[in-house]
């Protein structure tokens, strides 16, 4: 296996920066005043957490751990690493932004979109993604995304953090990530 | 096959789960933390998550029990399980056919789990044996011996309120003897890495081997709880009783029932829990089980996820299996 640094920190931060600049007016555009924001456990949190700070959203910052929504379970089992979803808001006719690190698959995204149903009707979902990667396999599509990588399907991306956030390339290593649905 | 074989797949994931017994402080840990991360599902608009969804889970009662079954039964709901109530009063002469008879007959109904309650100490081992290999068991109280999702809802409300078990002083007092609540807590807490296991309870109603289980025993109420973090207050077994074991329940409660003047005995932040139902004025007083230090309805409502997280844990492992 063969670990590649891709994106250190400060070219991350710039990426955000421009993410948030992205989203305002994507919010702007479409004149929502008081959006929440969601990240998905763990890497999307991270940055979740950055963004939700650069655009002074009024309401708290909610968690998502996909976990029991996966449509592996059957395959893979019990994540024994799974957190709390925390969403400290009413989900209920609002506009959600939901942030995640690395869209590949899509299934991540889709188990999401699930989980936050159960806890109401959103107005609309806003996908921002850091990296947008080749090999979906569903019809989903981020609206703001920090940087677009091909890769080959045997190469995958990982976010580390929280501090300080680091982006690397494995290369062969399937069982590189023990959660690859992303 | 020893208890602990049986109920571990071969990577070391909870297969079934019929006692604490051979289960280690990683695996009781992994439990709790599951278990956390189920609880918020109780608290959203739909209180459901679609983990086991299309699986089948049988509650295959010999004895009554209507809380545990009923969180039984909601936990398995939560995780979108379809689920089977069997109330089945046991003819003790032909139990052994007429159980895997049962048993057979319920697998043709392909069902995935069954979660056993019975009045004989190995019930829930037994059906584990004899189940077919797709098919986890989860034990929901057999005889005197287990009764491990009640033991470990109950290191769950603890961790919850005192955040860990090493420094913890624990107390439990009533009857040792007939408890398989007891019996699991004790393995439990110790696995944990609880500082001191106090029993509490006469001479008639303690095991002959307690102190082989790694406790202190004490007879006396108002000693035993001196400085403790947590009592835990035992149901008298009067079903399991044979025999002249207690003068009278009046009598039990002037040397053993938890009162206010007592309880100051024991820390100020000590909590007082009970693993239901409560016999009133036997046990404790009134006021101590609707009093400030009381987590008795938490018990109830951890109980769901407790539930919860075994059932995924024990599912979810019989999927890695083939895949």
């Amino acid at each position: 296996m063969n670990n590649n640094s891709y994106l250190k920190n400060a070219a991350i931060e710039g990426l955000l920066t421009e993410m948030a600049q992205d989203i305002r007016s994507r919010l702007d555009t479409a004149q929502i005043s008081d959006p929440a924001m969601i990240g998905i456990h763990t890497g999307g949190a991270w940055l979740a957490e950055r963004l939700h700070q650069g655009l002074a959203i009024g309401s708290p910052l909610g968690t998502l751990d996909i976990s029991f929504y996966r449509d592996d379970f059957t395959r893979i089992g019990m994540n024994p690493e799974v957190k709390p979803s925390h969403i400290p808001f009413p989900v209920e006719d609002r506009h959600i932004i939901l942030v995640d690190d690395v869209l590949h698959t899509g299934r991540t995204i889709r188990a999401a979109m699930n989980e936050i149903f159960d806890y109401g009707r959103p107005a609309s979902i806003m996908l921002v993604s850091l990296v947008e990667r080749s090999g979906r396999e569903l019809p989903i599509q981020a609206d703001v995304v920090g940087i677009h990588t091909p890769l080959d399907a045997d190469q995958h991306i990982t976010l580390s953090g929280p501090e300080p956030l680091a982006l690397t390339i494995n290369q062969g290593g399937r069982n590189a990530r023990k959660d690859c649905t992303t | 096959m020893t208890p602990s074989d049986i109920q571990l797949q071969a990577d070391g994931r909870l297969r079934h789960f019929l006692t604490i017994d051979g289960l280690d402080r990683r695996l009781l840990t992994d439990i709790l933390d599951t278990a956390e991360s189920f609880t918020g599902v109780s608290e959203r608009t739909i209180k459901k998550v679609p983990l086991l969804r299309g699986k089948v889970i049988c509650n295959l009662f010999f004895e009554n029990s209507t809380r545990t079954r009923t969180t039984f039964e909601v936990a398995a709901k939560r995780l979108s399980a379809d689920v089977l109530n069997l109330n089945i009063s046991t003819s003790a002469t032909t139990k052994g056919e007429t159980l895997l008879d049962t048993l057979r007959n319920l697998e043709a109904m392909h069902v995935d789990m069954f979660v056993v309650r019975h009045a004989d100490s190995g019930a829930a081992h037994f059906i584990a044996r004899h189940a077919a290999p797709h098919v986890s068991v989860i034990n929901a109280g057999d005889g005197r011996h287990a009764h491990p999702t009640q033991a470990m809802l109950d290191m769950f409300t603890i961790r919850r309120n005192k955040g860990d078990f090493t420094g913890l002083r624990v107390a439990i007092v009533g009857d040792i003897l007939h408890s398989r609540v007891a019996r699991s807590q004790i393995l439990a807490l110790n696995t944990l890495g609880t500082s001191e296991v106090r029993v509490i309870a006469p001479r008639t109603l303690l095991p002959a081997d307690c102190r082989s289980l790694g406790v202190h025993v004490f007879h006396d109420l108002e000693q035993g709880i001196r400085d403790v973090d947590v009592i835990i207050m035992l149901r008298l077994q009067k079903e399991r009783m044979r025999g002249a074991l207690l003068p009278s329940e009046h009598e039990y409660f002037q040397l053993y029932g938890l009162t206010e003047t007592r309880l100051r005995q024991a820390r100020d932040d000590a909590i007082v829990m009970h693993p239901g139902p409560i016999n009133r004025g036997v046990e404790m007083d009134s006021q101590v089980a609707d009093g400030p230090r009381s987590v008795i309805l938490q018990q109830v409502s951890f109980g769901i996820a407790i539930r919860m997280a075994v059932m995924s844990m024990a599912l979810g492992s019989q999927a890695g299996g083939q895949a």
